[in-house]
């Protein structure tokens, strides 16, 4: 009965009738991770945070060699400096994030005070500009070292973001962003989930169609296409003009809801970023 | 469930080829010099419709169809073969590429002709070339 219930829920998750139902976040991430689990049994569910290539055997065997010499270890280095130098007003990164660098795991958070969904890159321009200093850009740029550095210390961590209960706006905020995820867009009329879930594993053109469970675990990731480090924002920008739809401001609020609602549905895995993908 | 219906659909497929190639025979056989003509005019079509289906700008098929002389198709969506046996009704196809939604609510396949983004000469020029293959 239990099976017969958990594969009724994937089916509805996969025909796009997910948002008629009123299932939690806890229900929703279990069909999630279940669903590729079972479309992909002989991949460890741990795997699936080296997207495409978990499943693309032929990409795998390029993206180890890659990984020999990771392309992102300068901006690592340059992250590295940022972190260590002071600002103008003689304080710096340090202070803002008491705990360390390697706190990625940590975000996305939901915000009370602020009643938003934080990410790193905005909790690290908050901090900035807190101490006078100019925002970075939030897809291209610098922003990438500093997150490169903290990302690589974040190694290891476990994704777990939570939706406090006691705060409706935070509930609110997750579900605009599974929102999202399934609605169609653009004039080729995709929902995220058209490619990510409903094909993945398929090929569009040449081009393997990689799982969602996973896909926040490694940011910013290097992009041969790119030839430099990107944020995720810049990822889902890409996503979204892929199928000719406008795409949305980088860490503005329909972003950092469908950041919340996609890394809570990769709770459970080990961060590994930066990552490098082709 | 899914594999048999798959095979059920090749038998069809193959015993469609053969039929299409019988037909084919008689036709060009009997064909007067009217027949001819008309064939070119439909042939036109044809081409540019194949153009148009192979553009990455425009129909992109490729992108998820298999069809003949296409080089890296996807994997997404059924090969574009023996369409007049799966299609007997061109008005069919046609609705197929306007608007796939409308038959499979969860379909993958852009709307490209309520969308618009190929031109209404443009599904025809293509509905006549995926007609014939
Ligand atoms: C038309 C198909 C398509 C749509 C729609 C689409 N994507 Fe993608 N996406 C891709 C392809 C192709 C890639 C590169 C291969 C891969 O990793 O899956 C990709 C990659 C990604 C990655 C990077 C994966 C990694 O391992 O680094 C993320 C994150 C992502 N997409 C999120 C989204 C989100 C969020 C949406 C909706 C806003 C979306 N995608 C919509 C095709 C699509
Ligand atoms: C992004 C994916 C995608 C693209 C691009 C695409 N299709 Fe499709 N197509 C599909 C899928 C998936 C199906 C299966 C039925 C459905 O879901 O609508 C399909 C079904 C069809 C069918 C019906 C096949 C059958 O036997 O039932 C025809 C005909 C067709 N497509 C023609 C085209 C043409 C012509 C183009 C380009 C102008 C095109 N498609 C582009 C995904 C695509």
């Amino acid at each position: 009965m239990k099976k017969l219930l958990l594969l009724l829920s994937v089916l509805v998750m996969v025909m796009g009738f997910s948002l008629a139902v009123h299932a939690s976040p806890e229900e929703d991430r279990l069909v999630f991770r279940k669903f590729y689990e079972k479309r992909f049994p002989n991949v460890a569910t741990e795997d699936f945070i080296n997207g495409a290539y978990s499943i693309d055997k032929a990409g795998r065997e390029n993206w180890e060699a890659i990984e020999e010499f990771p392309p992102y270890e300068p901006f690592m280095e340059r992250g590295r400096e940022m972190w260590e130098k002071p600002f103008a007003n003689g304080k710096g990164y340090k202070e803002c994030f008491p705990d360390g660098p390697g706190v990625a795991h940590k975000y996305p958070h939901w915000d009370k005070k602020q009643q938003m969904v934080m990410t790193l890159p905005l909790a690290i321009n908050q901090c900035r500009e807190a101490n006078g200093e100019k925002a970075l850009k939030y897809k291209k740029g610098s922003i990438n070292d500093i997150l490169s550095y903290m990302a690589f210390e974040s190694r290891g961590q476990i994704t777990n973001v939570v939706v406090p209960k006691n705060d409706s706006s935070a509930l609110d905020a997750y579900e605009q962003g599974k929102k999202f995820y399934y609605t169609r867009r653009g004039q080729l009329n995709f929902s995220c989930a058209h490619c990510h879930l409903q094909n993945a594993g398929m090929n569009l053109r040449a081009e393997m169609l990689g799982p969602a469970l996973g896909h926040t675990t490694h940011w910013p990731t290097y992009r041969s296409k790119w030839g430099t480090v990107g944020t995720l924002h810049r990822r889902f920008t890409g996503c979204n003009k892929q199928v000719r739809a406008k795409p949305f401001k980088a860490q503005g609020e329909e972003y950092r809801n469908l950041e919340y609602f996609l890394t809570y549905m990769s709770n459970g895995l080990p961060l590994n970023g930066p990552g490098a993908r082709k | 469930m899914r594999k048999k219906s798959l095979q059920l659909v090749s038998v069809t497929r193959v015993i469609s080829v053969l039929l299409a190639c019988m037909l084919l025979v008689t036709f060009s056989v009997s064909a007067g010099p009217a027949a001819k003509d008309q064939s070119k005019a439909v042939s036109k079509d044809v081409q540019d419709g194949k153009k148009v289906a192979f553009s990455r700008k425009k129909g992109n098929c490729l992108a998820c169809h298999m069809m003949a002389g296409g080089e890296a198709p996807g994997n997404i969506a059924p090969p574009l073969i023996v369409m007049k046996s799966r299609f007997p009704d061109i008005k069919k196809l046609r609705a197929q590429i306007w608007d796939a939604v409308v038959r499979n609510p969860e379909s993958s396949m852009p709307p490209f002709g309520r969308h618009r983004i190929i031109s209404e000469k443009e599904i025809d020029q293509v509905t006549a070339y995926i007609w014939s293959l």
